[in-house]
């Protein structure tokens, strides 16, 4: 039920995990922002490829598994309603008459391809946040984002803090339930009560949290001066591989070398060098976890 | 120059109708090692609050009176300001850490007071070497015990080195060995850094010789205020509760003054010709009903056949009431939480599990009450088992007392008149009987068979404990099988018959709890310790029995009617 504790950064043995929490997540946002250049599904497919093979060469492919089993009938939901609303395609398939608020409802070869390509960009951008959150250290982020904002990094290291404490919160309470003579309430109404619980308990848990921020002095000497640390191969590596994504994408949008339309009709390029393209997007994402010196923790 | 200073202090908190604390007025001075004794509800964790500047800023309230921290006066200044003259670590460890990773949660603290970056990366390499957890650094919090929150809250407490140092109740979640280690690790930082100390404990008997001073509390005034050894002659004549356990053995045989460890009762002892010199004389004999067997409650038979006629099955056979075999809980890509463990409980045998800080006595306990499944191995329990989790407060899901629990579960745990109460309005000790009378259930339910309690004793004075102890046997009298997984050897030795060790997933030892705890060295009582675990005699009232038998001349086991007369 409260699964979302197990999407949580842990150091383990990998080239990512190795980088720099900051260097991490711009090679997360990299391939995020790449799915949201392109509308090219073969280069989408790859980029999803990408996050994939990235995520399991980083050791927490099984939590972005995780994810992508919760995910489909999000992605199943995106697509239909694509395809219900929808009004630009051409080629029809099917004629469902008038649904009153949605008028007359033709399903269309168009509508239903821009609703996958929507579906696949919602899932690339939506596991490369995931691998950021599984493999960026949170607490060097959020001391990185002190220098910017103290205020707001406090509300931040608030929230990430207070997010699984309520988790383990909420287990036990789940747990004692289980211990009740009758196994407690079921289903729904179970869950709601124990839900419930949870946050009227949060207020308390916030406090608790806030006063041993308080009693640690977070903030009363303003800005914290930053660390100097060397820059890693790792962070070379994945820094570099961040730019060349971004650019590869750029550079066929700008260029039109993937170009890809959904309406009216659907066209798309599959030229040589559209393969060329989602070839070395795929290679630069994962060329950085070749080198697996100096990843133990 | 005092580090603390509270002059005439009083407080209430903005919903309670009496003051949490009256007239206070106390002075630390730096390097002193001062331990805060007091029932439950004396005052003690609020007097703390007071001094971190928590009260009154976050709880708001009505104050008076001034408290000054370092020269900071606690109205004047934050918290946060007062946080970098004094280092606090509060009861519940998972609210004591704020960080995702313990090297940043460590780093927090010295970051906050402006230190370099040389001086953070040292600050942290040396203090989780002082705390013993240099390999937790790049561990997530997360995924921490209990007892390790609580050393790296307390890491975090004490890496800016702060002039006074606020612990409440530091040792609660920790096993003996960590708990001792922990208020050694204090004492040196106290004596080689001069950083006061000011330790809320329960424990007194763990503390007390390494204590310069001792303040008890009661009602929130100051009730006492004297070295260990005045503490524990008043403690003899007006609050026996706050008594060690060594200090009231001697004081039973009328032997004085008080002795504020165990160093100190030996050598009493020695002087009166009751203790031989040590190792010279080992008498290792269980107490009244000794023997290699685990020893059976004396009214275990009786209420094993009432328990039977119960569950309708009266056939006389002596069957375990829970069986586990061969009982392994291995993680996914992680450690084996249990290695075969094999355990028996026989219907009314009061049980005590013990063992380090992640040995498995909790999972153990889950596995019996069927909320985790083996992965290999078979569990045959005869009826239900009842759980007590460490937290009862996660039992509560509704806004009166009675809509939890039955009237009669109510009755059986002396709630019966509080049914109109908001659970989260009782105290701590009824807010643990509450959660009982939810897991025992009531009269329409499957009988509990066993009863399974996870460290109940934590937060809780000696009183509580006593009287959790009594009810407790009251239950295995009714012939239910009790098991406890505790910490506490002195609680253990007041109410269980049969003592389980645990440590790394298996069980080690398993035998009477006289034979067991008297024996070691850390999973035992003051009382065995002082008397070298002599004749099994775990509790004062049966030291004291055996120490008067030595005295008339009498050997043999001790008896219990001595212990019976001792005790009263």
């Amino acid at each position: 039920m409260f699964s979302g504790a197990s999407f949580f950064y842990r150091r383990l043995p990998s080239p990512l995990h190795a980088t720099r929490a900051v260097v991490a997540a711009a090679y997360g946002a990299a391939l995020a922002a790449c799915a949201l250049i392109t509308e090219n599904p073969l280069l989408l497919g790859v980029l999803l490829l990408a996050v994939l093979a990235a995520a399991s060469a980083a050791k927490v492919g099984w939590q972005l598994a995780g994810v992508l089993r919760l995910a489909l009938p999000m992605v199943l939901m995106t697509v239909l309603i694509n395809v219900l609303v929808s009004r630009n395609g051409l080629t029809v398939f099917a004629r469902l008459g008038d649904w009153g608020v949605l008028g007359q409802v033709d399903l269309t070869v168009e509508a239903v391809v821009y609703g996958c390509v929507m579906a696949l960009r919602l899932l690339v951008v939506m596991l490369a946040c995931l691998l950021v959150v599984c493999t960026a250290n949170p607490d060097e982020l959020l001391l990185a984002f002190r220098r910017i904002s103290p205020h707001s990094a406090l509300t931040a290291t608030l929230a990430t803090r207070l997010i699984p404490v309520l988790g383990q919160d909420a287990r036990r309470l789940a747990e004692a339930q289980r211990c009740r003579p009758d196994g407690g309430a079921r289903g729904m109404r179970g869950k709601l009560a124990i839900v419930g619980a949870t946050v009227s308990g949060a207020l308390d848990r916030s406090l608790d949290v806030a006063a041993v921020l308080e009693m640690r002095g977070y903030g009363a000497r303003g800005r914290v001066p930053a660390a100097r640390r060397a820059l890693s191969r790792h962070d070379l590596a994945f820094a570099a591989a961040a730019v060349a994504i971004v650019g590869l994408s750029v550079f066929a949008a700008f260029s039109r070398t993937a170009a890809f339309q959904a309406y009216p009709l659907v066209s798309m390029s599959l030229s040589p060098a559209v393969f060329v393209l989602a070839t070395l997007t795929f290679a630069v994402a994962l060329a950085p976890f070749v080198d697996r010196r100096g990843i133990e923790p | 120059m005092s580090v603390l200073a509270f002059e005439r202090v009083g407080y209430r908190y903005p919903t309670a109708r009496v003051d949490a604390l009256r007239d206070v007025s106390l002075s630390v001075a730096p390097g002193e090692f001062c331990v805060i004794a007091g029932l439950s509800g004396s005052g003690k964790s609020t007097l703390l609050r007071a001094a971190a500047g928590l009260v009154p800023h976050f709880h708001g309230g009505g104050f008076s009176g001034s408290v000054t921290v370092g020269g900071l006066d606690t109205r004047e200044h934050t918290p946060a300001a007062i946080g970098a003259v004094a280092g606090t670590l509060l009861q519940d460890p998972e609210t004591q850490v704020v960080m995702n990773t313990v090297r940043a949660e460590l780093a927090l603290a010295l970051e906050n007071v402006g230190a370099g970056a040389v001086s953070v990366a040292r600050g942290v390499e040396e203090t989780s070497l002082a705390l013993g957890i240099g390999h937790l650094l790049d561990r997530v919090t997360a995924e921490l015990s209990g007892g390790e929150l609580q050393r790296v809250a307390l890491a975090a407490a004490l890496v800016a080195r702060p002039a006074l140092v606020l612990l409440d109740e530091p040792t609660s979640q920790l096993d003996p060995v960590a708990g001792d280690e922990l208020i050694w690790q204090l004492r040196r930082l106290n004596q080689e850094a001069d950083t006061a100390i000011l330790l809320v404990e329960h424990r007194l008997e763990r503390c007390l010789a390494a204590a310069d001073r001792v303040i008890a509390m009661a009602d929130g005034s100051i009730v006492c205020d004297s070295d260990p050894r005045g503490f524990l002659e008043w403690a003899g004549e007006s609050e026996p509760a706050l008594q060690t356990p060594g200090a009231r053995m001697l004081d039973l045989l009328g032997l004085r003054p008080s002795p504020t460890g165990v160093k100190q009762a030996r050598a009493m002892l020695r002087a009166h010709g009751l203790l031989t010199a040590p190792g010279v004389c080992r008498e290792r004999h269980i107490v009244a009903s000794g023997g290699a067997q685990p020893a059976r409650h004396p009214l275990a038979q009786a209420g094993r056949s009432s328990l039977h006629r119960l569950l309708g099955k009266d056939d006389g056979q002596d069957k375990p009431v829970l069986s586990m075999r061969g009982v392994w809980h291995e993680i996914r890509d992680g450690p084996a939480i249990l290695r075969g463990c094999d355990l028996e409980l026989q219907p009314g045998e009061p049980v005590v599990l013990m063992g380090r800080n992640g040995a498995g006595k909790s999972t153990l306990l889950r596995h019996a009450a069927g909320l985790l499944e083996p992965t290999r191995g078979s569990i045959k329990c005869d009826g239900r088992v009842a759980l007590l989790l460490q937290n009862p407060g996660d039992y509560f899901l509704h806004e009166r007392v009675d809509a939890e629990a039955s009237p009669a579960a109510l009755e059986l745990v002396g709630l019966g008149g509080l049914g109109a109460r908001h659970p989260r309005d009782l105290s701590g000790g009824q807010r643990q009987r509450l959660a009982l009378a939810i897991v025992l259930g009531g009269d329409g339910e499957q009988p509990a068979t066993v009863l399974a309690l996870d460290e109940p004793t934590r937060g809780m004075d000696r009183a509580a404990k006593r009287a959790l102890a009594r009810w407790l046997s009251r239950r295995a009298d009714e012939g239910r099988a009790v098991i406890v997984a505790t910490h506490d050897a002195e609680f253990a030795a007041g109410f269980a018959t049969r003592a389980v060790l645990i440590a790394d997933g298996r069980i080690i030892a398993d035998g009477p709890v006289a034979e067991l705890l008297a024996g070691g060295w850390y999973f035992t009582t003051e009382t065995a310790r002082i008397l070298d675990g002599a004749r099994g005699a775990l509790t004062p009232e049966q030291g004291a029995a055996l120490l008067r038998q030595r005295m008339a001349g009498e050997g043999g086991p001790v008896d219990a009617r001595i212990v019976e007369e001792v005790r009263q």
